[in-house]
């Protein structure tokens, strides 16, 4: 089994750096422990502030968390092996092989759509690429997911609708093919025709080398894309693990329930 | 012992600097004549006299000599920094080689070397309309092509169109920006050599961009370009200017003076960019006049010098004129941008736009100084300025100082908008998460924040400016 372990994520404590000049931190994680395996799609849910975004930056590594305790391993592709993460920039964890999707993604005004992705191709693949090629790869990804090409010659994310703005964030997953992505929130503030179109895109990309963590509050995106584990997480600890029909059971009794009955245990 | 200590710490920082700036080579010192250093009757009597000047040209430069030695230094600005200036240490005229090239073969081997590593004749090949390069005080390769002379389009050094084309000379130069209109006004006409000279005759589009490029080449040299560009009736013209300069020990003063005349329905472009080496005084005194219906738009970019004073002017002396200034700074270590824009509406619906981005770093220090006047009787102008400042750190500085002066209100509008900001980190975080590195991520975020301004220049001025940004961001690491 750990021959296929992508991901592990073990007794991680993290806290939110408020203000570094007085070193006042707010603590957000208290033990999270995670199997991810290559090629299976797992669903973290959970309610408001259970701390799904802070894992998602902290694995990314964001500047403004602080790891206390505990321990990430990410699968090296080079060696094969599991190291460590920690001490790596958000740059270096990217080139690896790991993706964020953004909740919200930042605006860059002057910044061309176009030459961001270029650039950004560049650096995960650790070449060059001719500017035909490039643009052959992309005119085929744009129309895979149904996005207006003029989109591409915008500054990144500027003015962009919010269903844009994810659109803009599958079709970066799409051309930069990572060993694992996390979807923070993919699913939020898109109408039906685009959580199809987002799902679609996911789909399009699930194959036995790759791995998704999908963040969300809701089951609709779990209807398109079909998890192989689901975790609950509250207050900083995953509280619940099981398979698909987690799905169905939080979405009758709620979360409620489950951090109730977490509690008593 | 004061003195002895500064004279130390100067020294320090130019073989850092040496080492550190890009275009920091210079070729030996083959100037034919030298005159001596400092300022006096004598010198400017000489400069007139080997150029072989009219009598009215040498009356106009003692004129501007007696307003330059009485005129006070200005009392804003970087006050301190101008006191530092050391008038009576700088020559005042270098001429480089005896006679002019006509063409690229006549050119002397050591300056096309320095063309060579500038890169000029790859850009003339592309689309040069004409070459004036000016190689220390003296225009040394001179062309014009051939669809330009056709056009009617006169593209000259300053002192041959004096020679050949008085008439025109006399009756426009020093008309926008006379002698007495500040002390380094003053200086230039006194002392000016070289510079560009242009004029566009009606109804002539000339859809080539024209282009000059300068450099100073000997140490303790001022360099005082005149260029005066004139768009008759209906006509169009976009003029190029962009230096860079090697590093020496002590201080240069670079100071130009450039006249734009953008007749009735006229449009003029002057673009710029400067990237002086950090011991150069760079204080430039650029205005135009915009008749009726006339477009007047400097794009000015100062990326080096020391001290940079600046502040492209536009009048709106006619009905619908209007005016544009966009502009960058990038202020570095040890580096002063005080620069900005002037812009007064004398004319009823006068239109007006102000883009000013600057960037500070390392102890950088940019301010933004503007006026927008608009006169009595300017009813329905209309106005905009927008300054925007990035600070890279938190030791850099940015000032901004917008004055308004509005002395009409009907159908008058003026709009001010000023930002401060830092690099944000979130931006950082986001590029950082897809595989690009600190430092690149912010040459980005940079380079996006000054792209209203980079947009507006030609390619290959624009593929350098990023570059330049993005060499200067690598060398912040550590």
């Amino acid at each position: 089994m750990s021959e296929n372990v992508l991901l592990e994520i073990t007794n991680l404590h993290a806290e939110y750096v408020n203000n570094q000049e007085d070193n006042e931190s707010i603590k957000i994680l208290n033990g999270i422990n995670l199997v991810i395996e290559q090629g299976k799609t797992h669903a973290i849910m959970g309610p408001n502030g259970s701390g799904k975004s802070t894992l998602s930056a902290v694995l990314m590594g964001h500047p403004a968390y602080k790891i206390t305790e505990g321990e990430i391993r990410f699968k090296n592709p080079e060696s094969g092996q599991l190291e460590s993460i920690l001490e790596l920039e958000p740059h270096e964890r990217a080139r690896l092989g790991m993706f964020l999707s953004f909740q919200s993604p930042v605006s860059i005004p002057g910044l061309p759509v176009s030459l961001f992705l270029r650039n950004s191709l560049k650096n995960i693949r650790g070449k060059d690429i001719p500017v035909r090629e490039f643009r052959k790869e992309l005119k085929e990804n744009l129309s895979a997911l149904e996005m207006n090409p003029e989109l591409t010659k915008r500054y990144l994310n500027e003015g962009f609708s919010g269903g844009e703005k994810k659109r803009m964030e599958i079709l970066q997953l799409s051309l930069i093919k990572p060993a694992l992505a996390i979807l923070d929130e993919i699913d939020s503030g898109l109408d039906i025709d685009a959580l199809r179109q987002v799902s679609n895109g996911i789909n399009r990309l699930v194959d036995a080398n790759r791995s998704f963590v999908l963040i969300t509050h809701y089951k609709r995106l779990l209807e398109y894309v079909k998890p192989d584990k689901v975790h609950i997480l509250s207050k900083g600890r995953i509280i619940k693990e099981g398979g698909n029909e987690l799905v169905e059971t939080l979405e009758k009794d709620g979360y409620e329930a489950f951090v109730k009955a977490a509690e008593v245990a | 012992m004061d003195s002895l200590t500064k004279d130390k710490k100067n020294k320090d920082k130019s073989s850092f600097e040496k080492e550190d700036y890009k275009y920091g080579f210079h070729d030996p010192d083959n100037s034919v004549y030298k005159s001596e250093r400092g300022l006096s009757e004598e010198v400017v009597r000489n400069i007139s006299k080997m150029k072989d000047e009219p009598q009215w040209m040498l009356d106009f430069r003692l004129n501007a000599l007696a307003i330059f030695l009485k005129k006070p230094m200005p009392n804003w600005g970087d006050v301190e920094s101008l006191h530092n200036i050391k008038f009576d240490d700088i020559f005042y005229f270098v001429k480089s080689t005896e006679k002019q090239g006509r063409n690229w073969d006549e050119v002397p081997e050591d300056i096309k070397n320095t063309f060579d590593k500038l890169g000029i004749p790859e850009a003339e090949q592309k689309f040069l309309g004409g070459v004036t390069a000016q190689y220390e005080s003296e225009v040394v390769y001179h062309s014009i092509r051939e669809d330009l002379e056709k056009l009617g389009v006169l593209f000259t050094d300053m002192d041959t169109a004096l020679k050949i084309h008085p008439e025109i000379v006399k009756k426009y130069f020093a008309t926008i920006i006379p002698p007495n209109d500040n002390k380094f006004a003053a200086l230039n006409s006194a002392a000016w050599s070289g510079g560009s000279f242009i004029y566009v005759p009606p109804d002539t589009d000339v859809a080539i961009p024209l282009q000059a490029y300068f450099r100073i080449n000997t140490e303790n040299m001022g360099q005082f370009e005149r260029t005066l560009i004139i768009a008759d009736k209906n006509s169009k013209v976009h003029y190029i200017e962009g230096c860079t300069a090697p590093t020496y020990t002590s201080d240069s003063l670079h100071s130009a003076v450039v006249e734009l005349i953008a007749l009735e329905g006229a449009t003029i472009r002057y673009s710029t960019i400067q990237n002086w080496s950090t011991n150069v005084y760079n204080l430039v005194t650029k205005r135009a006049v915009a008749e009726k219906n006339a477009r007047v738009e400097w794009v000015d970019g100062n990326i080096g010098s020391k001290l940079t004073m600046k502040y492209p002017a536009i009048y709106l002396n006619g009905e619908g004129a209007h005016g544009e200034v966009l502009s960058i700074a990038y202020a570095g270590k040890n580096q002063h941008q005080d620069a900005g824009s002037k812009i007064v509406h004398a004319a009823p619906n006068t239109t007006s736009n102000i883009l000013s981005k600057s960037l500070s770093k390392a102890g950088g220090h940019s301010s933004y100084r503007g006026l927008v006047k608009v006169h009595a009787g300017a009813y329905g102008s209309r106005t905009n300025v927008q300054c925007d400042a990035l600070m890279l750190d938190d030791k850099s500085r940015s000032d901004t100082y917008p004055y308004m002066e509005i002395e009409e209100e009907n159908g008058v509008k003026v709009h001010h908008e000023a930002t401060v900001s830092k690099v944000d980190d979130d931006m950082l975080f986001y590029l950082m998460s897809r595989g690009i590195s600190e430092d690149e991520a912010k040459g980005m975020v940079i380079n996006g924040f000054i792209e209203p301004f980079t947009k507006e220049l030609p390619m290959e001025y624009a593929v350098e400016l990023n570059r330049l940004i993005q060499l200067e961001m690598e060398g912040a690491i550590g």
